[in-house]
Order: structure tokens, then sequence, then C-alpha cells
């Protein structure tokens, strides 16, 4: 890439920091320039995103239909899975299993509820009511 | 605060962490591109049968940590590294460190890391940063990839150093201890043997799936993606495969660019007249790369999607995997003795 072909399309980085690309200038030789972002990567990144937004919205009807709890509308809402969440709570990926049906959501104690709101970034009230803002 | 560490953006950012904790121990001639070729960083490697983020298992470089462990063993620096299962004896152990005047390297998740843009934040632990003070009851970090240091409470930097899931850091250090004045015989042997190992990984990992036979074999992959995923899900997986290759940490073109910038120079120090044609060589597939990102964003945007747009997809990566391939041969021509 040629110093004066790097491109500058603000994305979201561009807006909190430039990045440095290793660019070549007139006579051929490496140089640095700095970058706001570029179209096809911020693209990249939007559809990732919007099928993320998917899964969240086909979460969150699933939990107001009552087909699981509130933990699977955070589950995706976070882009983890049942494997990281188990080894951010401590809990068997079983018993995250088992926390994902309504009826038995509604019976944890406290103490495992805090520990699930800790790790979605949400108050208690919040993970249950399913109300979170983004942060 | 650390007097002899400076704050210095990168556009890799274990290959900037080397370079600017080398640098805080008086190693100073290390450039960005010298620590990521003396570490062999530029890899290519593809895993059909894993899955990272719902998507391709695909990755442009070496694994997290090799580049700062090779670059300063090559030197003859040692390095300490640690890995804690209790967060306090993590903090413990920076704080100690800080207090003796070292600036610390840390591998952390993104996941949570306060001043990264939300679009940004994925369960990807291994990104690199150094610690380099304390400040007001905030520790100073100088991650490579920002244009300016930045903060973060004790709380957050434990939930970094602590992420879980694939690659989890453990709360991982490491900081290097320089015992002897680096020569330019020193960085000249280094250079050899950052090369040498390069060309292994790039042309004699055995199986389809890693270096230059890794590319290819991707190349044909993607051909199948639109008929074996449908259009939608080769999209991501598309997708994805552009966001390792581009992503910041990469200096662009799949860190092909860094490389074609390393080769230069070390030109200097091997006044070899190869090493400058070969270093265009990558700088030519650090393009080709890109045009095929151009490529990919067409059928992820919805702007292409017929099989001869996954066939011209898969052919730029046929194309680079024979360049690279040359490229690698050449350099393993070059005979660096004398």
């Amino acid at each position: 890439m040629k110093k004066n072909e790097v491109p500058q399309d603000l994305g979201s980085l561009g807006k909190i920091t430039k990045e440095v690309c290793y660019v070549t200038d007139e006579s051929g030789k490496y140089t640095t320039e700095l970058s706001n972002g570029w179209d096809v990567k911020t693209n990249a990144l939007d559809v990732t995103w919007d099928d993320i937004e998917h899964k969240v919205a086909a979460a969150k009807e699933k939990v107001l239909k009552g087909e699981a709890s509130p933990l699977l509308y955070f589950l995706e809402k976070n882009v983890m899975n049942i494997g990281i969440l188990s080894s951010y709570t401590g809990f068997f990926k079983w018993q995250i299993k088992r926390h994902l049906k309504p009826a038995i959501f509604k019976k944890l104690s406290p103490k495992k509820l805090a520990k699930y709101a800790e790790v979605f970034n949400v108050s208690v009230d919040e993970l249950k009511s399913m109300e979170a803002n983004d942060k | 605060m650390i007097n002899n560490f400076h704050h210095e953006q990168a556009a890799h950012c274990e290959s900037g962490v080397t370079r600017n904790l080398l640098k805080s121990i008086g190693v100073q001639q290390i450039t960005e591109p010298l620590a990521f070729g003396m570490g062999s960083g530029l890899f290519f490697v593809y895993l059909p049968f894993l899955k990272f983020n719902n998507g391709p298992a695909i990755a442009f470089r070496n694994m997290p940590g090799i580049i700062f462990k090779r670059t300063c063993h090559s030197l003859g620096i040692k390095v300490i590294r640690k890995k804690f299962s209790s967060p306090e004896a993590a903090q413990y152990m920076l704080d100690k460190k800080l207090n003796e005047g070292v600036a610390v390297g840390c591998q952390v998740g993104v996941y949570y890391l306060p001043y990264f843009p939300k679009e940004y934040r994925f369960h990807f632990n291994a990104h690199n940063l150094v610690v380099f003070g304390k400040k007001d009851g905030k520790y100073v970090i100088s991650d490579p990839i920002m244009e300016h240091e930045t903060y973060m409470t004790p709380y957050e930097l434990e939930r970094v150093r602590f992420a879980k899931g694939p690659l989890a850091p453990k709360g991982q250090l490491y900081f290097a201890e320089q015992k002897n004045v680096i020569t330019d015989d020193i960085i000249k042997q280094a250079i050899r043997k950052g090369i040498r190992r390069n060309i292994f990984d790039m042309l004699r990992v055995p199986g389809p799936f890693a270096g230059v036979n890794g590319i290819a074999f991707t190349g044909r992959s993607i051909k199948k993606w639109c008929d074996k995923l449908g259009l939608h899900k080769a999209g991501l997986y598309l997708a994805q495969l552009v966001r390792m290759q581009e992503e910041i940490g990469t200096g662009g073109g799949g860190f092909r660019y860094i490389y074609g910038a390393f080769l230069q120079e070390a030109f200097n120090y091997y006044p070899e007249e190869r090493l400058m044609r070969l270093s265009e060589q990558f700088t030519k597939t650090g393009d080709l790369w890109r045009t095929a990102a151009v490529q990919a964003s067409g059928i992820y945007k919805g702007r292409l999607g017929s099989q001869e747009d996954f066939n011209e997809m898969g052919d730029y990566l046929l194309e680079i995997s024979a360049i690279e391939k040359q490229a690698f041969k050449d350099l393993s021509k070059i005979n660096f003795s004398s």
C-alpha cells in the first residue's frame, strides 16, 4: 500500500484513536501512516454485529414467550457461549443450562444472580427484567 | 511512574509492546518491524474444525506471546513470564515490579477493556499492553494501538487480566532483564534466526492448514462456502476473515506490510539486494490481501454473491499462496553467513 492510498474512512475506532499502517513512500521505502479506518473492514464489523443483534432479538422473543430465562438474552448480548459464561461465573455448564429454564431461574439465590449480574455488567433487577441499556 | 518507559503507538500490539519494553531496558535499536521479524511473527493458519466467535478460526500471525519470547531469546535477553491462579497474587506481583521501576507487559482480554469502542469488544484474549505506573489509584497503561497512554482502575485491570474463554491470560505478566550490550552482530544473528524460522513456519509445517499451503487450502474452501454454508453465513465467514486480516493490530494486509518493512530493515544489516526485492513481494501480497478483502466485502454487503464471485475470491488466495511460497523459497536461498 502506498502512503497516499491509505484509506481515511472514519469508523468507530477512528473516533477514539487512529491506527498505524505500514506503507511505502514514493521511493518504495517503508514508513508508517495513520489511518482513521477503512470502509471494507468497518462493514465486516457491521455485518458481524448485525448478526449478533439478530440473535439477541431472537433470544429476547424466546424469553418473552417463556421459553428461556433472561440469561439467554444476556448470553447473546454479551457475545458469550455457555463455555465462556461457565468460566466467568464458576458454574458448571450443566448448571447454566438449567438456569436457562425460566422456572429454575426464578428460584435462583440472590448470590447466584449477583454473580451473573456482575459478569453481564448489569444490576440484579436489570438481569431479571431484561432491561439493560447499552454501556 | 517509570521514568525510562515511554508510550509509543504501534501497529501490532505484541510487537509494539516488545519494542517499547526493550527500549525501557535500554535496547534502542529494535523497531516494531524488527521485533515482528525476529519473532517470526508472520504466519497463516485456518482450522476448519474449530470455531471462533461463530466464525472460522483464522490467524495471520503466530501464537500470542511468542514474538516477545523469541525476539528476546534471539537477542540473549532474559524473559520472565508468570501466570497466576489468584488475582491478589497477580496484583501483588505487578505492584512489586512497578515499585522496583520495571515496566510490565500483560496479556489481557479485550472484552472488558474500558477504553475500547463497544464494536471491538469480543472475547479475544490475546491482546497485549504495558503497565508502567500508578497515578491517583489508577494504573497507567500503554496500549500500543492507542495514540496516548490510558488509565485503568485496579478492578478494571484485574478483570481484563483474568478474562476467561479461549487463550485465557490468567493474569499473565512478563518483563525482560537486560544482561548484555546489544551489538549489531547480535541483531544480525537474531534477524537471520527469525527469517529461518519464518521460512519453516510458512513452507514446512506439516499438514494442509498452515503456512502457504493453508492459504491455498483456505482459497479452495472459500469456493465451496457458498454452497456449503448458504450465502448469509458464507458472508459472515468472509467478514471474519477480513477482520482477522485488517483489524487493528495488523498494520494492514494481514501483517504482510510489517514483514515487508522488516525485510527492508534487515537490508540495513545485511546489504543483500534480494532482501529489497523480496520486500516488494510482500508489499504485493499485502496489496492482494486487501484486494481480496474488497471482493469479500462485496459479498458480505450483498453486492456480489454468485458462485463466480466466490471463485474469484478463492483465486486471490491461491495467487497469494503462490507468490508467498516463491518469496519464502527465495529467502531461503539467501546466504546470511557472510
